[in-house]
């Protein structure tokens, strides 16, 4: 498999009312959406979250950073001997590992090479011995220095080189809180959101800490997605009250976007006045894990990557999608050989896309 | 832009304009970022900054380096938020005593394009999304009158200028409405080591001081009728407009 590039990707278009399924080039976006709707993006920037670690005793380790560092404590996942290359399941396990150990982080390019900064264990998850809390050396300037110097982007088997870190960003992110790559918004160049906003389109951001997708550990991956913290500005709720005021749909790019808006859904608006589908401005932690038996409570739409029936993702696919309708859509997905995984094509779900024939021909 | 509150990156920060620059931010309020080359420098302005009971950060990089643009950022929104100010203000002369163009060699002219020109470029590639996506930004690139005359020997350095000039208008033609401002200020002759290098015998009292020129920008930073998005100011003969309440 390879990586789509941004400009070339395709999108699948789903409309959940007419239940008519159609191709089209992502590029086309601006012709689905009304100058009423709002699109709520991802901003957060992925994290050079793998680093090549070893204990006291030599053993080489991999780290997976969780989510972003607090001060210079870090979460992560630990695997075995090994890198990327290897799929996640057929890693090696880690020694075990406990509060107190030390741990010294190299160079990807010098595993055995010297030090290049030092860690210490500071507590294991009680879910999985894999899961650790540990402190990096000096203070959070130090920390993000390290990992910035040392780490690269989390990646999976199906791709064979390292990714450089500019190619899991999207054209927007800010603060470095993505495990990994909020993937929905990489075709999402700045010629299409321009072109959204000339549309009359409005695009707000939330951030949110997109997690890891895999860790191999069967416990682990059980229990995901695990909950990440999230932020919505007050001008992203205010933008969702208004679109719900003027009518308009709100799309979520990503399930990440999807997923902190359901988290965050409220009754009232910023004035506490009644709103159905608003969203609350502030921090929190989404721990609701959507599954075919939510109904969305604030997004409408949705665009994500394609996803086969035996991922997580299709089940949110399925919480907007009837059986038949989704059936139709995977169908559609195998036929036009739609590149799945998160550097690949994507999938517009959106009640009224299809609903006029003309419509998506209406931009000139 | 008010800048109390906001989160600003300044590169070429260890001396300087650059050192200025980021003083004069911070003292207004803003979590700073410094970027440069060399650490040891960085950190002692770093230090400074904090003893002063300012949020100053500093990150070692060279924004030449095409595989720094996202660790600089990256590291620099991880501590202080989304950037909203942007200041280009490192750069380098080239090899001096400065050379006529038949006698640059060609490496040297693309190491000086890489810093005043692309590095920028990769930069503001990274940062002015989030800016444009949150309807707030400023971006200042630190220009020369090098980038406007035609000085003999001023060649590499001028031409890199003179394509960040151009750069600062097309990405404020571009950004257009986005709430993101884009500016090229000129800030004249200053009493600085670059100057000292690239013209040894000149009299630094003829020369301006570079907190005064930071004083200047800062102003034009906050200002956004005196200096409109695609304007290339000059710090010397700028002036405020009239204070908006």
């Amino acid at each position: 498999m390879t990586e789509v590039p941004r400009h070339d990707v395709r999108m699948l278009i789903v409309d959940p009312v007419s239940r008519r399924v159609a191709g089209a080039a992502f590029a086309d976006l601006p012709a689905y959406l009304d100058a009423n709707d709002l699109v709520v993006v991802n901003d957060a920037a992925t994290l050079p979250g793998s680093l090549a670690a070893r204990t006291a005793a030599g053993e080489p380790l991999e780290l997976r950073l969780v989510g972003a560092l607090a001060g210079r404590r870090a979460s992560a996942i630990v695997f075995g001997a090994g890198d990327f290359r290897t799929r996640t399941e057929d890693r090696p396990l880690p020694p075990a590992l406990a509060a107190g150990d030390e741990l010294e982080l190299v160079a990807w390019s010098d595993r055995d090479g010297p030090a290049a900064a030092r860690a210490r264990v500071a507590a294991r998850s009680p879910v999985s011995p894999r899961w650790i809390e540990l402190d990096l050396d000096g203070g959070a300037d130090d920390a993000w220095r390290a990992i910035y110097r040392l780490g690269r982007p989390v990646q999976y088997a199906y791709q064979r080189e390292p990714l450089p870190l500019w190619s899991v960003q999207t054209a927007y992110a800010a603060r470095p809180w993505a495990a990994e790559m909020p993937s929905a918004g990489r075709p999402l160049t700045w010629e299409l959101l321009l072109a959204l906003r000339r549309r009359g389109v409005a695009i707000a951001a939330l951030t949110h800490a997109a997690g890891l997708s895999s860790t191999g550990d069967p416990a682990l991956d059980a229990a995901l997605p695990w909950p990440e913290r999230y932020e919505i500005p007050d001008a992203t709720a205010a933008a969702v009250a208004a679109a719900r005021r003027r009518g308009g749909r709100v799309v979520a790019i990503g399930t990440t976007v999807l997923r902190a808006l359901e988290s965050a859904a409220t009754v009232e608006d910023e004035s506490s006045r009644p709103i159905a589908g608003g969203v609350r401005a502030g921090a929190g932690t989404a721990e609701l894990v959507i599954t075919a038996a939510h109904r969305p409570r604030v997004a409408d739409g949705l665009v994500t990557g394609v996803h086969g029936p035996e991922e997580s993702h299709y089940r949110i696919l399925a919480s907007l999608l009837d059986r038949a309708t989704l059936a139709d859509a995977t169908a559609a997905m195998i036929e036009g050989a739609y590149q799945p995984h998160e550097l690949g094509d994507a999938c517009l779900v959106l009640p009224g896309a299809l609903a006029v024939t003309e419509r998506r021909h209406r931009l000139a | 832009m008010e800048i109390r509150g906001t989160a600003a990156l300044v590169t070429g920060a260890s001396r300087g304009l650059g050192r200025a620059l980021a003083g004069e931010l911070a003292a207004a309020g803003a979590r700073v970022v410094l970027v440069a080359r060399t650490a040891a420098p960085l950190d002692d302005v770093v230090a400074t900054l904090r003893g002063r009971g300012t949020d100053a950060h500093a990150i070692a990089a060279d924004v030449a380096d095409k595989d720094a643009i996202h660790r600089i950022a990256g590291q620099a929104a991880a501590l202080v938020g989304p950037i909203d100010i942007a200041i280009h203000n490192a750069s380098t002369l080239g090899p001096t005593p400065l050379r006529l163009l038949l006698d640059t060699e060609c490496e040297d002219l693309e190491a000086v394009l890489a810093t005043n020109l692309v590095g920028p470029f990769r930069l503001t590639k990274v940062l002015a999304g989030s800016m444009a996506l949150r309807g707030r930004g400023v971006i200042v690139h630190v220009s020369s009158d090098a980038a406007v005359a035609a000085y003999p020997r001023w060649g590499a350095y001028g031409v890199a200028k003179a394509g960040q000039d151009h750069l600062s208008r097309i990405l404020a033609a571009e950004l257009d409405g986005s709430g993101v401002r884009v500016l090229a200020v000129d800030p004249g002759e200053m009493d600085t080591a670059m100057h000292a290098a690239a013209i040894p015998d000149a009299d630094p009292a003829t020369l301006a001081r570079p907190d005064e020129v930071a004083r200047r920008i800062v102003a034009m930073i906050r200002d956004e009728r005196g200096a409109p998005s695609g304007a290339r100011l000059e710090a010397s003969t700028w002036t405020q407009a009239e204070a908006t309440p």
